[in-house]
């Protein structure tokens, strides 16, 4: 378990920021995007996987949760 | 010598590696790289942010120096305590020229040295009681500080001091923040961990005050921003701040160079905070960013193309007025660019560089020299992340070179091989290739010279090029009698 932290890009895509080792990269898919469910597997574009206990949608991001890691790129 | 072409730059690189053992060669081909637009991950083509390898002569620093070095080191009202043994902070003191104003050891204390001087004794019995008694005389010789950051260097987290016990009891002695950094020198791979950790200190010591330490009342207005992650390198954040206010900006806070604790405290109060060294702050953006909702966003001030597209973007975050105040901005410099393009671009145009720097400058700086018709034939970062190269790839042309934590070997030879008109680089490297005959810039302190943002520096930047570049001096590093002849019939034709 890792805290992260979702915000959104200018472009408007969720960004996934790891602090404990500096990564930042791009979310490419999110398998709950809805107001009521919202979290579910993460997938980053550099291959990484992550799980999101599926939540409500946060009321504002960038928004700070603990995730689990799958699948690690690197 | 013309430019490379991707098979040349790669085959550079392997020929470079050749004298390292079979290991070592393995590890730093991974940080060597041939810049190709079209990759949008700069993983997949360079790795950052890892152990240097035994035995090379890396050019990085400590996280003691990223902290109280670069983070804390400039806010200039208060004390930064290098605790520890000597030599950490008085081999670095004033080393970094970050401005300021105010009158040192009565209001303001930059350029001073504050050390816990550790002896033997202290590494046995623990230096928590002298770290106490420090703080206590610091009260009675330098009343008028605002606040006290202790700035561990590697023995105290070896010995394992306490000093958030001994920082949080002299704090309400002296009411007034006592600030433990746990920035020990072997924390990390390089001073990035260092300005992380600085970051969250300021996070959990600083902001956790509430604004405790703000005398006066703060007036919010709709057009309050903050600078940060600019260290006033030779005034550089203040060449930047005059711009930001002739747009009709109100600037609450520089992080941190000629920065006060009041400006640090006040800038969970602004409306957009902007980032200019995203290696060393972005952290703290992205805190206040979810803690206070303020956006960020990041800018670059070296060079006119890029000021222009900063204060755009910058202004489109506000109202109309705003945006208005940035053309005229923009349109009133462009003569002074004009004429400074007139004066220096055709002495410069067509020069090579090579870069080797530190957070930001291996990326921003490329459009200043771009300006005045140079060009960027390499960079590297000595402690960037993969963000930082996934930000540098677009900057970069087509078959250019990069390079991650360069040797001091390596960075010679490629220099060698590539032939470029000008290295801009730090300290260390300097008297080396001015021996070897190239000129040479200092991108870390400026050279001595400065500021080289907004459009004030770029006049001063230009400059400095030029009386680097075309320096007659480089002419005459060949004893006359080794020269070549042709040389001699030349000078007979001219005489
Ligand atoms: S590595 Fe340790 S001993 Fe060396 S300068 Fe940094 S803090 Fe001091």
């Amino acid at each position: 378990m890792a805290n992260i932290m979702i915000r959104r890009s200018d472009k408007g895509d969720y960004v996934f920021y790891l602090p404990k080792r500096d990564l930042e990269d791009t979310i490419v898919s999110m398998e709950f995007d809805t107001p009521e469910k919202w979290g579910g597997e993460i997938k980053l574009n550099n291959g990484g996987a992550y799980f999101i206990e599926p939540q409500a949608a946060p009321a504002r991001l960038p928004y700070s949760v603990r995730a689990k890691r799958l699948d690690a790129a690197e | 010598m013309s430019n490379l072409t991707k098979e040349q730059a790669e085959a550079l690189i392997a020929e470079v590696l050749e004298v390292y053992p079979e290991k070592a060669k393995k590890d730093r081909e991974k940080h060597l790289a041939v810049n190709d637009q079209s990759i949008e991950q700069s993983k997949k083509c360079i790795t950052s942010n890892r152990k240097s390898l035994p035995g090379v002569m890396t050019i990085r620093g400590c996280a003691y120096a990223g902290s109280k070095g670069v983070v804390w080191g400039p806010i200039k009202d208060m004390i930064h305590i290098s605790h520890g043994p000597v030599g950490c902070g008085q081999y670095s003191r004033a080393g970094r020229r970050n401005y300021y104003v105010g009158v040192t050891g009565v209001n303001t204390y930059g350029t001073m040295n504050f050390t816990s001087d550790f002896q033997e004794k202290d590494i046995v019995f623990g230096g928590d009681k002298k770290l106490a008694k420090l703080i206590g005389e610091i009260e009675g010789l330098f009343p008028l500080h605002k606040g006290i950051s202790v700035q561990s260097e590697c023995p105290i987290g070896l010995i394992g001091d306490d000093i958030e016990a001994v920082s949080k009891k002299a704090a309400v002695e002296i009411d007034k923040p006592v600030v433990p950094v746990r920035c020990e020198g072997f924390r990390g791979v390089s001073q990035s961990l260092g300005h992380h950790i600085a970051n969250d200190a300021i996070r959990d010591w600083v902001f956790g005050r509430d604004g405790k330490d703000v005398k006066q009342e703060f007036v919010p207005s709709p057009y309050d921003v903050s600078i940060i992650g600019d260290y006033n390198i030779g005034g550089d954040a203040w060449s930047s701040r005059i711009l930001l206010e002739e747009m009709g900006l109100r600037v609450v806070a520089q992080w941190s160079g000629d920065g006060t604790l009041s400006e640090i405290e006040l800038t969970p109060k602004v409306k957009l905070n902007l980032i200019h060294c995203y290696r060393s702050m972005n952290y703290i953006a992205r805190h206040m960013e979810e803690k206070y909702n303020i956006p960020w966003i990041e800018y670059n001030f070296f060079g006119p193309t890029k000021i222009a597209e900063s204060l755009r973007a910058i202004a489109a975050h506000f109202d109309d007025k705003i945006k208005a105040g940035a053309e005229a901005v923009i349109a009133k410099y462009q003569p002074m660019v004009d004429a400074i393009k007139a004066k220096y671009n055709p002495r410069l145009e067509g020069k090579r560089v090579m870069l080797y720097v530190g957070g930001l400058r291996p990326r921003h700086v490329i459009g200043s020299y771009e300006d005045l018709g140079m060009e960027v034939v390499g960079t590297g970062y000595e402690f960037g992340h993969n963000d930082d190269y996934d930000r540098t790839i677009k900057e970069m042309g087509n078959a250019t070179l990069l390079y991650d934590d360069v040797t001091g070997f390596e960075f010679e030879e490629f220099v060698k091989r590539v032939q470029p008109d000008l290295v801009g680089s730090g300290i260390k490297e300097k008297y080396i290739f001015q021996k070897m005959g190239v000129p040479f810039r200092q991108m870390h302190s400026w050279d001595y010279s400065g500021p080289y943002h907004g459009y004030d520096g770029f006049a001063i930047f230009a400059r400095d090029m030029d009386m680097t570049i075309n320096n007659p001096c480089w002419k005459k590093l060949q004893a006359p009698w080794l020269k070549k002849p042709e040389a001699e019939v030349e000078m007979a034709k001219a005489a």
